[in-house]
């Protein structure tokens, strides 16, 4: 996934046509297409009540209706909300820690092309580890609590972001600059006009590829030892064969997933609006 | 026009490194542009005109010879001058407003001082509807016209332009010529204006400079005695016009044939 973010333009990989195309559909044609999508919804959630007990025992997929008894039950006794507190902010925070750290590094290498190139066996040497075999080196350093998952995030997000931030300073058009090294542009005028804001849609790109795999830092480190968090959750259930309570915790993950990233793309929307074609 | 040399090219040549091994761009170029002038330089694609005006502008040193700018060294960059490239170098990030604006922000000079000047700009070259849109949203002629009105709103002492105009319509062409002339009486500006389109060159300069193929040498420099101001439109049915432009062709002419051969 990465290596594409690399080489490729950054914005052909994040699709902006599709928002255009959306926005250009009829409202006829969009109403159509939400009803199908409940359609597909509530197709999948009877069919799965239907084959559950009937096909298949409980046992292997259990049951919407399960499910939903088991969301309700963490809800009332308070606990869901501390697991999806837990989890939320330990993906946040790796994600802001492992976003800040990475434009830094990211930057400072890209504007000290020598420093990079004597780093480059290193940088890459850690970019190709996957970053996941390091969660039992952290959880051992860090211990069980979220500390340990919060660092795990950090890392998986820092190389992300770093790697993005690095290659978008490498492709900012040398013209440009020059441009403004003729306007008189000092050194610091050159960074804040021409090449931050052109490594701008680099450094988003990386972020937005990100938070997924920050969720994930933080859900495979709470799966490998921890007592709170989401990750837990499904550990938990899993271990007690509770199939219910494994697929609630999938379906509060995925929710969160979900808006994570509408969050993601309405703030890229707004940030590269320059970006847009003329109507 | 005066005399006094601005931008002296004192027996310059100029070599690159590719894979294929080294290319010579321009060989043994002594050229002056005097203050004040409008300076065409013609040739063949590929025969170094750019590199010419990268040199000027400080961004390319010589590899044998000098470039003087105002009798000294030319400083790297040189930012007496404003430069036009082939290519579309309005920040894509920025309103054509903060586009024309950028050189004065660059200076300090105050929002609403940057802005009247911008905007008075953009009305000289016709994009007064557009002071809010981004670049994306601006057809190809008017971002020319964006770069044009960004370069001279700064009012450097000189500028260069590279094949400015090559990516218009013939139409439009004419109008621009048009617009840069009436600017450029206006202002006084040096300018240096590389094409290779001969037709352009005549209409616009003061002298004329023609190019030999790679590498570049300087065929023959011939002055353009038509009266000023010029009518852009109906130049090219002047007599004098046509004449000018059959010998200079004639310089052109063998070393296009020649270049055709050898391909």
């Amino acid at each position: 996934m990465a290596e594409a973010d690399i080489t490729g333009d950054p914005v052909a990989a994040s699709g902006p046509e599709l928002p255009t195309a959306w926005h250009a559909a009829s409202r006829n044609e969009r109403i159509t297409v939400i009803l199908w999508r409940i359609g597909i919804a509530i197709t999948i959630v009877v069919a799965w009540q239907a084959a559950s007990g009937r096909l298949i025992k409980p046992f292997w997929i259990s049951s919407p209706l399960a499910i939903w008894d088991q969301l309700v039950a963490w809800a009332i006794t308070g606990e869901l909300l501390m697991h999806v507190e837990i989890t939320l902010a330990e993906t946040l925070m790796g994600f802001v820690f492992g976003a800040v750290a990475g434009i830094a590094m990211g930057l400072a290498l890209g504007l000290n092309r020598r420093v990079a190139a004597v780093l480059d066996p290193f940088i890459v040497a850690f970019y190709s580890l996957p970053k996941i075999a390091l969660a039992p080196l952290f959880i051992l350093w860090f211990g069980v609590g979220m500390t340990s998952k919060v660092v795990m995030a950090t890392f998986v997000v820092f190389f992300l972001v770093f790697y993005n931030t690095y290659a978008g300073t490498l492709a900012v058009e040398q013209e440009l600059v020059d441009v403004l090294r003729l306007m008189g542009a000092r050194r610091w005028q050159i960074v804040t006009k021409v090449i931050l804001p052109s490594v701008a849609i680099w450094i988003f790109t990386g972020m937005k590829t990100s938070v997924p795999y920050a969720l994930i830092g933080a859900v495979v480190g709470e799966m490998m030892a921890s007592n709170k968090g989401l990750g837990y959750l499904i550990q938990a259930a899993a271990g007690q064969y509770d199939t219910g309570g494994v697929f609630a915790a999938l379906f509060v993950l995925a929710i969160i997933a979900m808006l994570l990233h509408t969050a993601l793309k309405h703030a890229e929307l707004w940030l590269l609006r320059w970006k847009e074609e003329a109507r | 026009m005066t005399d006094e040399p601005l931008i002296e090219y004192r027996d310059v040549t100029r070599r690159f490194l590719s894979r294929a091994g080294a290319v010579t761009a321009c060989e043994h170029v002594d050229l002056t542009v005097r203050r004040g002038e409008f300076l065409a330089i013609v040739g063949p694609s590929g025969c170094g005109k750019s590199t010419l005006l990268n040199m000027a502008a400080g961004l390319l040193r010589p590899s044998a010879g000098a470039v003087f700018y105002r009798g000294v060294p030319v400083p790297d960059p040189n930012t007496d001058v404003g430069y036009l490239t082939q290519r579309d170098t309005l920040l894509p990030w920025r309103t054509t407003e903060d586009n024309v604006a950028l050189a004065l922000e660059l200076r300090s000079v105050p929002r609403t001082e940057r802005m009247r000047r911008a905007h008075d700009w953009l009305a000289r070259v016709g994009l007064s509807g557009f002071a809010r849109s981004y670049p994306a949203q601006l057809s190809g002629g008017m971002r020319r016209r964006a770069c044009l009105a960004r370069t001279l709103a700064y009012e450097p002492e000189t500028i260069l332009m590279d094949e400015p105009f090559g990516a218009l319509d013939a139409q439009l062409r004419l109008v621009m010529h048009d617009e840069l002339l009436k600017l450029w009486a206006a202002t006084g500006k040096t300018i240096v204006f590389v094409t290779h389109d001969l037709s352009e060159a005549i209409t616009l300069a003061d002298r004329v400079a023609v190019f030999s193929p790679r590498p570049g040498r300087i065929r023959a420099i011939e002055p353009v005695d038509l009266p000023r101001p010029r009518d852009v439109f109906r130049i090219r049915f002047d007599p004098a016009f046509g004449a000018l432009h059959d010998r200079l062709w004639s310089y052109l002419e063998s070393s296009v044939r020649s270049d055709v051969k050898v391909a």
